[in-house]
Order: structure tokens, then C-alpha cells, then sequence
């Protein structure tokens, strides 16, 4: 029989393994370590305006996952209004809507965006030029003087670009342009000019992020089309060529940041904070797509998921059992009891975990001698240990209760059939090879619960479990090599010496 | 305290996880476990091919029956009640002799009528038997053992383990009841292993609870004079289990009884590896051996091959023909 499968099936978990936990590492910036923290914007936006008493339809335009940030959720708040959220070629939006409104109305958006650096914009359309644009005198004159000026100055889109925003800068603002400053908004007068050059441009509208400012507004900002369409973004007012760090593009597409069918004096103003929160919390808010390689525990209702932590825990405890047992010998008493062991470990505590497991079977142990005189049948022997194990920790949680320690009560979590069974073994061992087996192969069991548990409470392994379903490809990938291990075990290097001593 | 894996290596020596999957997970099937994990079927198997095994003298099923077990008992001088599905020498009971109404352990040691039947009674409620199963109860007729070896046992029957692997007897070792194993010959309990050479059936040495020993923890007496009497019909009865069962790696328990000659007492289809403990080798280097001969040779063939391969280096002298291909 060739291992050849074998080998191909282990080598095939394992690149799955890690291939899938490095793309969510990379695509979605899970970080390896839990205790990594994260910057987090929430920003607010507040939409105002005045109703007349017909429908109303308000359409706010909402941002996206760009360099530097990810949108991890968003809420809305708006009371008797119809919400949808509309995606449009890329360009996101919000639309609210009601049958009748009047006086003044109050909109909330808030989103809360990760720094991350590794993000990316989404690819952009470069507008289309205008067919025609008309200029009136005196302006025609001063643009195509403004624009050849530029022209002279410059080697291509970009360059160009930023002659022509320095031209209407500061002190070197020439005639001309104060002149068509007159008459046009700066940014639109750029965009004009841009595109009279043949030049792809747009405005765009973007939010300077700082912390606790309110009633912000946003600025607009000049996308400028290079000629191998990739986007620079310009100042329009001091001519800086590029994206800040604190900057976020809140609409990115030339469109109209607000739209009101039905109200009047429309606004929208912002306010922002900024926290720092674990990464691995930060992981959690992201938005889950539904796309299968992002196949996500996050995506489950939060109830389930912390069920899923703890169930996708258990192969990490089966592998230090698996561990245990192959490559160093240690005899435990029943194969997977300690890993039950540790999952209740988890949820007393180390030290009040083994205390309570160590009291519940010493006296399990104690009664369960008095029932072997009664000569029962096993069904019914075990049966009454069952009970016993319950009346055990009744007592001990009322005891402990009365005496104010809290960290008592913990004990219920024990799994009372699992103990019974351990009994059970325990004094069957007993009966038949003596204490001191009962001493090794329950020394064994717990010392192999309480590594499993140290394992399994370890906040990276429970943050690289959790995050990270390719680490169960990777541990399926292990116990079949550790299942597949024919060399000596730890233990076997004592037992076996004497025969070595010739 | 500790060895090298190299030195094990070396000496040839298997460990549990090659033992697992090396021999047991390749070569002995699954399905066939349950004729050698419960005593009854081994012993009618055993039957059926011929094998002489301890004489049963009858079985408890029901807990209603056992209320009737003195009956079966009754007119037999020396019996041994045991777990059909039990291992490792536990729930087995050995009764020497009955007086009157008392029935009197190896030991010395009075058990009265209850007593017995408590003891079936465990016995069918699975006390003994793995993962607590219902179970039965076998009775069979006490081994009178070979009168040669009672100096070298205490208390107890002591019994031939043999490794069978493919059929040919790779490695032995008797296996003597201390007072410390209760009248039973199995090692983790405390008996005495002492590794025989597969040519003549002789000591090679001794070990108890993984240690080396050189004479009798009880009786005092000294290991190395032992030899087993009729060593070669032993080890042809052990060869031929293999076409019994089918498995191709097993360990035979035999005893040799005063009357009736070597019986096979059980077969185990895990057999432990204190044997080269008890041997001071490795069952490696013979493992490897067989696993190159072909199949399809007969018991008594298999039985010789091993006699002359297996010889420790210093009787091999003696016996030098050369080998057969
Ligand atoms: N019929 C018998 N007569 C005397 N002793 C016996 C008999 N059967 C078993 N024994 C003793 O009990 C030991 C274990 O018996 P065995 O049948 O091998 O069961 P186990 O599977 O528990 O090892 C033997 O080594 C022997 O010493
Ligand atoms: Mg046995």
C-alpha cells in the first residue's frame, strides 16, 4: 500500500491551510497577534433640512473602502423613514424616503472606518470629457491664456494640473485668474479649465479626519486623470498633490454629496471621533461579505459565535491529547475525557476548576466504594454515581454560595456525566490494580486536561482559532502526521533502557 | 533514567506506535478482533481446528443464572471463572481446590458460596470486560502445570507467551505468577518475565515490572536453569493459530499441563511489547526477517525456519547447517 496519498492529502491540508489564513491575513487584515490594536474612526453624519409636507426623498452619498480606510459597519438612525442602500456603479448611497414630512427633519449616518494602510481604492472610471464647453468674454481669453501659460510649464496631465491649480494660488495668482475667480467656484473652474486642455478631471468631496471635531463639512477636492488613467487628487487651494493621511474621500465618483426631493435648506454636516479597539474586535465589525473564500464565523449572529470559539477550540485540545499520547506515552483515563476537562477548566478557572474536579471525585470515589457492596448491576451502579456527582455539586455550590465564594459555583460547569464515567473508571482501577495506577492514569488525565487548557485559554490561540478557519486544515494536517508517527515515545526511552545496559 | 532513540534503534527495539501501526493496523484485520477478544469464541474456534485448550466446563449468561453456578460446579475439584471479554489477567478467578463448602484460592484463601457468585455476577454486568459491556462468564477446568516448573512459580499456572507474526514464532518468554500478580501470570500485575530462546526453549533472562531480575521474587530460586520440556510442539501449536484466526500478528498464551500437554490458553490480537524486556532484544531485525519470506509455508516449515534464524548467536554454533532459502 503506497503513503504516496497519504502524504499528497497532508501536504494538500496543509498549503490549504496556510493559503487560506494568509489570504485573510492580507485581504482582510486579521492580525497573527490578538493583542495588535487598532485605530478607529466613527464618524456621524447629520443630515438637516425643512420638509414641506409632501414626500420627501433625501439621497446622501456614502463612502467606501479606500487607501488608508476600511468600512467596517454603518448604522443609520431616522425615525418613520424608508432606508435603502443603493450601489451604483461603485458610488454608494443612502436613500431615505417618507410619504409626508414637514418642519424640520433631522438624518443620522455613522460609519465606523479601521486605519488601514494596506487598503486600496477601488478602480476608477475616468469621467468622460464634455463635448463642448462655452465660454463667455472675457473669460474665453483669460482661460486659454491661463491654460497655455500652464501648458508652456508642464510635460503632461499631471504636471500640468499643478500649474495650472499654482497659477490660482497665493501670491502667484495672476490677473486672469483673479479674474475667472470672479465669476466661477474655484473647483468647477478647475475642472473646466482641466478638461478644456483635454484633461480628465472631477471634483470630488472628501472629510478631514481629526478627533472630536463636530459640524464639520466637506471639502472639495480635484481628482485629476493622468494619462494612463490612474487618479491624482490636488488641493484645490494650495495645489498639494496627493492624498493626505487624515483625508477621507467621501464621494469619489463627481456626484452630488446630498440630494432632497421635498425639503428645503438642506445640510449635512459631520462630527468624528477616534478610538483605539483590539484588532481582533475590529475583525469582528467588519462587514461580511458573502463571497466563500471570506466564509467567516463573523458572519454568524454574535451568540453563535462565541459558541463557535469554544467549539472550534476542541481540535487544539485534541491535538495536545494526540501529542501527548504518541510522542510522549502519558496514560490517561478515558481517550478524550481530559479535553472535556479543560472546556470546563475554561469556564471555572484553573485553581477553582481543579479544586472542585479533584473534591467532586474524591467523594464520588468515597461513595461509589459503598455502592460496589451493594452488588448493582453497571447500568444502575453508574446511574446512582450520576446522581451522586449531582448531589456533590449541589452541595458545593449551595457550601461554597453560603460561604461568599462565588468562584464555587463554577463547578456546575463539569460535565456531571463525564464525572460520573471518570468515577466510574477510577474505581474500577482502583478495585483492580491498585491506587497507584488510579494515581497514574488520573495524574495523567489531569496533567493532560490542564496542558490542554492552557492551550486552549491561550488568547493567540483562541484569537488564531477563532479568526483563522484555515488553522483547522493546518491541525487535521498535524494529528494525521502524528497518527501516522512510528518512532519511540518519550516514555519508551525509560521504560525500554535496561535493555539497553548490556 | 533515559536512552536514546538511537540505542533503541540499534537494538532493534519497536515502540508502541510502530507496534500499532507497523503490524497490528497492517496485518491484523479488524473484523477478526472479535475471535480473539472474547475467550468463549476462541475457545470453540480452537475446537473446531483441533487446538486443545482448558477444558470448559460451562457458562453463565443471565444474572438468573447465577444463582445456580454451585451447581455447575459441582463434582469439579479445580475450576477458573473468567471474563469472556476480559484482558490483562482482570476478573479471572482461580479456585484450587473446593472443601466442603469453601472454595480455596491459590492463596489459601476461603471464598464462600457469595462470594462466587458475586464475583459471576460482576462479571456478567461488565465490570471486567472493556468499556463496561455486558459480558459472560467462562468456567473452565483448572490447569494442573507441568511438574518441572513449580519452583519457578508462586501461587499461579505460569504461561508461554509466544509472538506469532505471518505464522512463524518470532519470540517468547514464560511468564511467572508472583505473589504480587495473585495467581495470574500477567506482567503489569507483577509476574515474572523471563524471554526464552525460540531454538531450545531455555532462560535467556528475567525482568519484572521492567526491570531485570535473576531469580524468583517468592520461591527464590534462580531463572537461568529453566527449560521449557516439549518446546517444539508448543511453538508448532502457537504457529498454527495463525491459520485459526487469520491475524497475522498475535501473541498466544499457552500452558503446559501435567496430563494433557501444551494448551493455548488465549490469543491477543495486541499483545504487549514487554517480551523484548524479557528477551533483551528487539523483535525488529526478526519482524523484518519474516516479512521477506514467502507465504504459503507450512506450520511445521515456519516452526523450524524460526528455530534456526532466531537461535540466540551462542547456540547458533552448535546448530550452524546453512539457512534455507
Ligand atoms: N484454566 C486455568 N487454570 C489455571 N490458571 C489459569 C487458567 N486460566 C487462566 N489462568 C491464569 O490467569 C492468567 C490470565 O489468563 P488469560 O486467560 O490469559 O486471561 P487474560 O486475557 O486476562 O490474560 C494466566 O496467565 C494464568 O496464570
Ligand atoms: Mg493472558
Amino acid at each position: 500500500m503506497s503513503r504516496l496519498p497519504f502524504y499528497f492529502l497532508v501536504g494538500f491540508l496543509l498549503i490549504a491551510g496556510i493559503a487560506l489564513s494568509v489570504h485573510r491575513h492580507v485581504a482582510f487584515e486579521v492580525p497573527w497577534t490578538p493583542g495588535e490594536q487598532r485605530q478607529v474612526w466613527e464618524v456621524e453624519a447629520q443630515v438637516n433640512f425643512t420638509a414641506l409636507g409632501d414626500p420627501v426623498m433625501v439621497n446622501l452619498a456614502l463612502p467606501s473602502t479606500q487607501q488608508g480606510y476600511r468600512v467596517l459597519t454603518e448604522n443609520t438612525a431616522s425615525s418613520g423613514y424608508g432606508l435603502a442602500f443603493l450601489e451604483d456603479q461603485g458610488s454608494r448611497q443612502a436613500q431615505w424616503s417618507i410619504r409626508d414630512a414637514a418642519g424640520p427633519q433631522q438624518l443620522y449616518y455613522s460609519v465606523q472606518l479601521l486605519v488601514a494602510p494596506q487598503a486600496v481604492d477601488r478602480e476608477a472610471e475616468p469621467p468622460p470629457l464634455p463635448r463642448e464647453i462655452a465660454w463667455e468674454r472675457p473669460f474665453d481669453t483669460a482661460a486659454s491664456q491661463v491654460i497655455e501659460r500652464a501648458q508652456q510649464r508642464s510635460a503632461d496631465a499631471v504636471t500640468f494640473a499643478r500649474e495650472l491649480i499654482r497659477d490660482f494660488t497665493g501670491d502667484r495668482q495672476g490677473e486672469n485668474a483673479r479674474l475667472l475667480l470672479t465669476q466661477f467656484e474655484r473647483t468647477p473652474l478647475l475642472v473646466r479649465l482641466l478638461n478644456e486642455a483635454d484633461v480628465r478631471a472631477r471634483e470630488v468631496s472628501g472629510l478631514a479626519l481629526d478627533d472630536g471635531r463636530r459640524r464639520q463639512s466637506l471639502q472639495s477636492w480635484l481628482q485629476v486623470f493622468s494619462d494612463d488613467g490612474s487618479a491624482v487628487l490636488f488641493n484645490p487651494v494650495t495645489g498639494e498633490q496627493g492624498k493626505p493621511d487624515n483625508l477621507l474621500l467621501w464621494e469619489d465618483r463627481g456626484g452630488a454629496v446630498l440630494e432632497v426631493q421635498g425639503g428645503t435648506n438642506s445640510r449635512v454636516s459631520f462630527s468624528m471621533i477616534q478610538h483605539n479597539q483590539p484588532a481582533s474586535t475590529a475583525v469582528r465589525n467588519q462587514l461580511a461579505e458573502d463571497t466563500l473564500i471570506n466564509f467567516s464565523i463573523h458572519s454568524l449572529p454574535l451568540e453563535e459565535q462565541a459558541l463557535f470559539q469554544t467549539i472550534l477550540l476542541i481540535p487544539i485540545g485534541a491535538l495536545v491529547v494526540v501529542f501527548l499520547r504518541v510522542l510522549v506515552g502519558l496514560k490517561t483515563s478515558g481517550t478524550f475525557m481530559p479535553v472535556l476537562i479543560a472546556l470546563a477548566l475554561i469556564q471555572t478557572t484553573l485553581l477553582t476548576g481543579l479544586i472542585g474536579f479533584l473534591l467532586v471525585v474524591t467523594v464520588g470515589l468515597i461513595i461509589r466504594s459503598y455502592l460496589s457492596h451493594l452488588n448493582l448491576l453497571l447500568v444502575a451502579r453508574v446511574s446512582a454515581v450520576i446522581i451522586t456527582v449531582i448531589a456533590i455539586i449541589s452541595v458545593f455550590s449551595v457550601m461554597s454560595y453560603r460561604f461568599g465564594l462565588n468562584a464555587g459555583l463554577t463547578i456546575t460547569f463539569f460535565p456531571m456525566i463525564i464525572l460520573a464515567w471518570t468515577i466510574e473508571r477510577m474505581s474500577i482501577l482502583w478495585e483492580e490494580e491498585g491506587p497507584k495506577e488510579v494515581l497514574i492514569q488520573g495524574g495523567g488525565s489531569l496533567l493532560t486536561a490542564v496542558l490542554a487548557y492552557l492551550a486552549m485559554n491561550n488568547p493567540w490561540v483562541r484569537h488564531i482559532t477563532f479568526n483563522f478557519l484555515g488553522v483547522q486544515l493546518i491541525l487535521m494536517a498535524l494529528i494525521l502526521l502524528l497518527g501516522n508517527y512510528t518512532g519511540y515515545r518519550l516514555l519508551e526511552l525509560k521504560r525500554f533502557k535496561p535493555v539497553t545496559e548490556d | 533514567m533515559w536512552t536514546t532513540p538511537g540505542k533503541l534503534r540499534s537494538k532493534g527495539i519497536i515502540g508502541m506506535n510502530r507496534r500499532n501501526i507497523r503490524y497490528i493496523g497492517r496485518y491484523n484485520s479488524r473484523k477478526l478482533y472479535p475471535l480473539v477478544d472474547d475467550k468463549l469464541k476462541t475457545k470453540l474456534l480452537c475446537h473446531e481446528h483441533g487446538i486443545t485448550t482448558p477444558a470448559l466446563i460451562g457458562t453463565v449468561i443471565t444474572q438468573f443464572e447465577v444463582k445456580h453456578v454451585t451447581k455447575i460446579l459441582q463434582g469439579h475439584p479445580g475450576f477458573v471463572i473468567k471474563p469472556a471479554k476480559g484482558s490483562g489477567g482482570k476478573g479471572i478467578l482461580v479456585i484450587e481446590h473446593v472443601d466442603g463448602s469453601a472454595y480455596i484460592k491459590p492463596s489459601g484463601a476461603h471464598l464462600g458460596r457469595e462470594d462466587i457468585e458475586r464475583h459471576v455476577s460482576n462479571i456478567l454486568s461488565g465490570l471486567y470486560s472493556l468499556g463496561g459491556s455486558p459480558d459472560v462468564a467462562v468456567i473452565e477446568s483448572l490447569i494442573n502445570f507441568d511438574d518441572t516448573l513449580t519452583q519457578y512459580t508462586y501461587e499461579g499456572v505460569p504461561d508461554i507467551r509466544v509472538i506469532v507474526f505471518q505464522g512463524y514464532p518470532v519470540m517468547a518468554m514464560m511468564r511467572l505468577s508472583t505473589a504480587a500478580s495473585d495467581g495470574k501470570a500477567n506482567l503489569h500485575q507483577g509476574a515474572v518475565g523471563v524471554g526464552l530462546d525460540i531454538a531450545t526453549g531455555t532462560a535467556l533472562r528475567g525482568v519484572q515490572f521492567d526491570r531485570p531480575r535473576h531469580d524468583h521474587p517468592d520461591t527464590g530460586h534462580e531463572l537461568a536453569s529453566l527449560r521449557i520440556p516439549g518446546w517444539g510442539t508448543l511453538l508448532e501449536l502457537a504457529a498454527s493459530c495463525y491459520e485459526m484466526t487469520g491475524l497475522g500478528y498475535l501473541g498466544t498464551d499457552m500452558v503446559l499441563d501435567r496430563d494433557h500437554g501444551p494448551m493455548l490458553l488465549e490469543l491477543n490480537a495486541r499483545p504487549g511489547l514487554a517480551i523484548q524486556m524479557a528477551n533483551g532484544e528487539g523483535l525488529r531485525p526478526r519482524l523484518d526477517l519474516i516479512e521477506q519470506q514467502p507465504e504459503g509455508v507450512d506450520a511445521a516449515s515456519r516452526v523450524a525456519f524460526a528455530r534456526q534464524h532466531f537461535a540466540r548467536r551462542a547456540e547458533l554454533i552448535s546448530s550452524a547447517d546453512p539457512a534455507p532459502a
